[in-house]
């Protein structure tokens, strides 16, 4: 019996060092990707909240009493509420087009919704500014209009719509490839119209996917701060949003007002993420249980 | 339902996939369309379903045109290769799909729905599992799923495409015998598109044999099998050994001295070719006519219900498949390295045009 234990036992440790490197090779990895993520992730972490409640709770809580900082967290959910619903209806269109139909210049669609992710968000903000500031493009015509884009909420929804666009719609290309038609076929074919179709089968399959890529576009838009800082001219109480506030705090040597605020965005991003793990893991379950592979499996009972 | 299928023709790109098919089925007739994969048969199936258009030529249902009829209009039911089971759906919601997604007016009470989906998961066997969702099921259970789902809507045309080609065999002549019965009992008019032959052979009234996008014979089981029109209808529809042979001006001389008369006989210089399948051969020890081809047994299968031999040409190294009975095997007395005659009982001869 004991024989057996101890031959089962060399056995797994046979098995585990062939896949192993020594101790020292070991700890020494462990130690260099700790130290790491300290230095860069977890020092800055407890540095926002420690510096944001240097003066106390009353202190921190302070910090939101004041107007202007209510008026950009008002503005900073309120640009996030206009980009994030137009990218998710942007985003499922362009992810059915691209994953179920075949057409003329489907490459381009596809290279078109990553650029945002390859440009500075600078640049996209200054493009608006090209476009519809008062030296623009536009800027005469809208001003004629009596129309205000730059320096105004438009502007700040436009440039955050323009960064967070890729978000939604890359998340569920590829889900939506990999289900293939045939699911809408069968409906198709079963009578359901083409809205049908999409409410009852389509939409149910990729929910999961669509609010992580809602969540990550949500995070994106409300600490978006390049582009918007081009566009939005930092009138105080007016047109910064939270990541802007957060800067001219800083600059004006107000750090517990700065960390403070930038606490919000913190606890935002840490909220993200968890919602963003719980959704994931749900999804994977849900999508390893349609697993092809799976279906291929001849199956006993029949 | 009848259906017509009427000088259809349909390209991707420049690909033809089929090339002025025409074809028509009575009403409660199963036909099966039976073909390699890429002669097209999917394709003529999914263009009777609505899913795919046609370049040229029309589709008539019961004799009304439908060729431009949306899919959702056609009252088709569709069984696909890889089930399309809804995945967030149990197998009750799957079935129920297609009563509950009817015009309010047309929609049956949520009671008759249900009574209905009790009915056809009766009828599939499979009222046990109404709660599960397809990716607890196996395979086999699926595609009966499947199959009362296209049911639940009554269509007076039911489409299946390969719905058991992803199943192990021993499902999938369950499934075949079970499908026919099925049939018998519905007679709904019915297409099952296969590239396995048995399957054609065994479930369906007629065989549709198409190959690069256009028919080569339509027939019941027994006139495809028995009395192929085509090389091609003859060599997709079990094994068999081709001899290829030259006509000399008088008489025949294959290379493979099967010399046996045949069928039908021209004096023109074309270039033929004799089909035999491997259970018309017969084998003798000794020499009994000049005819008969020399051979040397190479390898023996007797797993099976019928022996299965192969032969080597004496004259041209040629590989000849053989299929003898257990009792005619033993009677001979073959082994591995031994010569026999090889005869063949029946066989066919095509005139193919060009130089061999």
């Amino acid at each position: 019996m004991s024989t057996e234990i101890a031959a089962r036992v060399r056995n797994e440790e046979w098995k585990a060092s062939l896949t192993s490197e020594r101790a020292l090779v070991r700890w020494a990895l462990l130690v260099a990707a700790l130290g790491y993520l300290t230095l860069f992730l977890f020092i800055p972490l407890a540095a926002v909240f420690t510096e944001a409640l240097k003066n106390g709770l009353e202190g921190y809580f302070a910090s939101f009493q004041d107007p202007d900082a209510l008026a950009a967290i008002r503005l900073t959910f309120l640009a996030a509420s206009l980009a994030v619903p137009l990218n998710l209806v942007f985003g499922v269109a362009a992810a059915w087009a691209i994953a179920k139909f075949e057409f003329i210049g489907k490459q381009i669609l596809i290279t078109l919704i990553d650029i945002p992710l390859a440009v500075s968000p600078v640049i996209s903000g200054l493009i608006y500014v090209l476009l519809f500031g008062a030296q623009g493009w536009l800027g005469p015509w809208l001003a004629e209009h009596d129309i205000k884009i730059i320096f105004a909420l438009p502007g700040i929804v436009l440039a955050t719509t323009f960064v967070t666009v890729p978000f939604i719609a890359r998340e569920l290309i590829p889900l939506m490839q990999s289900q293939g038609r045939e699911e809408e076929e069968a409906a198709l074919t079963l009578g359901a119209s083409g809205w049908q179709t999409f409410t009852r089968v389509t939409l149910p399959n990729i929910k999961w996917s669509l609010l992580y890529g809602v969540i990550l576009c949500n995070a994106r838009a409300m600490g978006e701060f390049g582009a918007v800082s081009v566009v939005s001219g930092h009138i105080r109480g007016l047109t910064n949003t939270l990541p802007l506030h957060v800067e001219i705090l800083y600059n004006e040597y107000n750090a517990v007002g700065a960390f403070a605020v930038a606490s919000l965005l913190t606890l935002l991003a840490i909220v993200t993420l968890v919602v963003k793990t719980i959704i994931e893991r749900k999804s994977a379950s849900s999508r390893s249980a349609h697993d092809p592979a799976w279906s291929t499996q001849p199956g006993s009972p029949s | 339902m009848s259906i017509q299928v009427d000088h259809v023709t349909k390209r991707f790109g420049t690909f033809t996939v089929l090339n002025d098919v025409s074809l028509h089925a009575q009403a409660g007739e199963l036909i099966a369309l039976l073909g390699p994969s890429g002669c097209g048969k999917t394709t003529l199936l999914r263009i009777l379903a609505g899913l795919e258009r046609p370049d040229q030529g029309r589709i008539l249902l019961h004799g009304v045109e439908v060729t431009d009829q949306r899919i959702t209009d056609r009252r088709v039911g569709f069984v696909f290769q890889h089930y399309a089971l809804f995945r967030h759906m149990t197998v009750t919601e799957n079935v129920a799909f297609g009563l509950s997604v009817l015009p309010k007016a047309q929609r049956p009470s949520p009671d008759k729905i249900q009574k209905k989906v009790d009915e056809l998961l009766s009828l599939v066997q499979m009222r046990a599992m109404a709660d599960r969702y397809p990716n607890q099921l196996s395979g086999g259970q699926r595609q009966r799923v499947a199959l009362a789902r296209a049911l639940a809507v009554e269509p007076k045309l039911l489409l299946l495409d390969e719905p058991f080609g992803a199943l192990d065999a021993k499902v999938r002549k369950e499934l075949r015998r079970w499908l026919r019965r099925l049939h018998d009992e519905l007679h709904i008019t019915s297409i099952l598109v296969t590239h396995d032959q048995e399957e054609a052979l065994e479930a369906a009234d007629r065989i549709v044999v198409l190959n690069q996008g256009h028919i080569e014979q339509t027939g019941t089981p027994e006139e495809v099998y028995e009395h192929p029109a085509t090389p091609f209808v003859y060599q997709f529809l079990g094994d068999v050994n081709v001899f290829h042979g030259r006509i000399a001006q008088d008489e025949t001389v294959p290379e493979e001295t099967v010399r046996q008369p045949p069928a039908e006989r021209d004096s023109s210089d074309e270039h033929e070719v004799t089909f035999v399948r491997p259970h018309d051969l017969e084998l003798s020890r000794s020499r009994t006519t000049t005819t008969q081809l020399e051979a040397t047994v190479r390898f023996v299968i007797t797993a099976g219900s019928r022996v299965r031999l192969e032969l080597m040409s004496k004259d041209s190294s040629q590989i000849i498949s053989v299929e003898l009975t257990k009792e005619r095997y033993r009677e001979l007395r073959l082994q591995q390295g031994d010569v026999v005659f090889v005869h063949p009982r029946q066989l066919q001869v095509f005139k193919m045009p060009g130089p061999p």
